[in-house]
């Protein structure tokens, strides 16, 4: 039996109360959060769908947009998560919340490679507290009814429906690709981290170490070198022009400073970076 | 001992068995990894081993914590070799000590598996014809057995 398709949901129908200004129009990446969330879903899904309030539905930022909208609205989240489900009952569903600025790709990746569709969901286990984050989760259409019955009991909380049923719960591969973002201060401090709106393209100093079949291509244990790349992808792009490298990024792995990395972890002034061949030990 | 190191030098078993004891053992399981003379059909003459030591020890201690804590054995340890090694050298030693039998095979090999896997190790192989090359860096397309 092939799992059913998946469509992504993109929440944006959030009060916001918080950050006393509507979360899907925070910019992070150079557009609307909402948007580019819609994007970064809609890379991995067969159709892409924004989860609105009714009185949302004319709102510009969303307007544009496919949308799903509330049937429940003024419970939260979770009432986005159920218009999905009923809307489309054979699709399962990508669901990611908008205030999510450091939420990758290779997160997402992992996410659906490990989705296990006999799950009523597929989720992340918190980086902070161990529990399920049921909005950066895939949601099976089986998980239907029980949400149905779940609101109709006169609960809210998807966090705690997912403790409570049987999710396939994952390790985070990146640590903080779900931390969130609710409050102004919050916002201003995560802007800072991601480097404002463009890839940190100024010149930094790096140093990389070469281990194995790279450094005998390299020609040399170590480099110390001035680049512009913003992340280690960049990187390895440029020193693959400068060194007769055969393994493609796909082979490699990163390290950064002694530790396990992304490709897409922004560069800064200082790192020292290893990319790691395919290894062999034993 | 260290639950994972390098040993430039040759591998001591008895030293790291040793250091497994505890009362409360009622038994000890190991797995030796050896240099054979043959690779996919190669004559193999001997082998070198580099590891990027900062990261491996950190991934190689994780992962017999890991095998401790999912298999409730009582003590366990790894050591890997690193530099020039000959057929028939220890290139890898591993160890687990535990009340019963079925958990201290389970954790051993669940240890070594992991090691093979995601600790940064590299292994060049010098083959009688005269060549060499890194192992699953330079026939990559070819799927390495697990």
């Amino acid at each position: 039996m092939t799992a059913p398709p998946l469509f992504g949901l993109v929440l944006a129908g959030g009060a916001s109360t918080r950050m006393r200004s509507d979360k899907a129009l925070l910019d992070y990446h150079g557009q609307p959060q909402v948007r580019w969330a819609f994007e970064l879903a809609a890379k991995f899904c067969a159709a892409t769908f924004v989860s609105v309030r009714p009185d949302q539905r004319e709102d510009p930022s969303r307007a544009g947009l496919p949308q799903i909208v509330d049937r429940q609205p003024g419970i939260g989240p979770i009432a986005g998560i159920s218009a999905a489900l009923q809307e489309h009952p054979k699709a399962a569903w990508l669901v990611l919340a908008c205030d999510l600025p450091f939420l990758t790709a290779s997160t997402l990746q992992h996410l659906i490679a490990h989705r296990d569709p006999n799950k009523v969901a597929t989720a992340y286990r918190s980086a902070h507290d161990g529990l399920p984050e049921p909005l950066c989760a895939i949601w099976e259409p089986s998980a239907r009814d029980a949400v149905l019955a779940y609101i109709a009991s006169g609960k809210q909380c998807p966090r705690k429906f997912l403790i409570n049923s049987n999710a396939a719960l994952l390790d985070l591969p990146e640590r903080a690709a779900l931390d969130n973002v609710n409050t102004r201060e919050e916002f201003d401090a995560a802007a800072a981290r991601l480097g404002g709106k463009e890839p940190d393209r100024t010149s930094k100093t790096v140093r990389v170490q070469y281990y194995a079949i790279l450094r005998e291509q390299a020609g040399r244990n170590e480099e110390t070198l001035d680049t512009s790349a913003a992340t280690p992808a960049e990187l390895y792009a440029e020193l693959r022009r400068r060194h007769p490298f055969q393994l493609a990024p796909e082979q490699l792995k990163v390290a950064l400073n002694s530790e396990f990395g992304d490709w897409q972890t922004p560069l800064k002034h200082g790192d020292t970076v290893v990319f790691i061949p395919p290894v062999a030990g034993g | 001992m260290k639950a994972f190191s390098f040993s430039q030098a040759a591998l001591t078993p008895d030293s790291y068995r040793a250091a497994l004891a505890d009362p409360a053992a009622g038994g000890y399981s190991a797995f030796e990894g050896w240099v054979r003379n043959h690779n996919e059909g190669h004559g193999v003459t001997r082998l070198e081993y580099e590891a990027f030591e900062a990261l491996a020890n950190k991934e190689g201690e994780r992962i017999v914590a890991e095998a401790v804590a999912r298999f409730g054995v009582l003590r366990a340890a790894c050591v890997h070799r690193v530099g020039s090694l000959a057929i028939g050298d220890l290139a890898v030693w591993v160890g687990v000590s535990s009340r019963h039998r079925a958990e201290a095979f389970a954790a051993c090999r669940y240890i070594i598996d992991e090691v093979k896997h995601r600790v940064p190790i590299w292994k060049k192989e010098h083959y009688d014809n005269g060549d060499s090359g890194w192992v699953n860096c330079e026939r990559c397309a070819h799927p390495h057995e697990h």
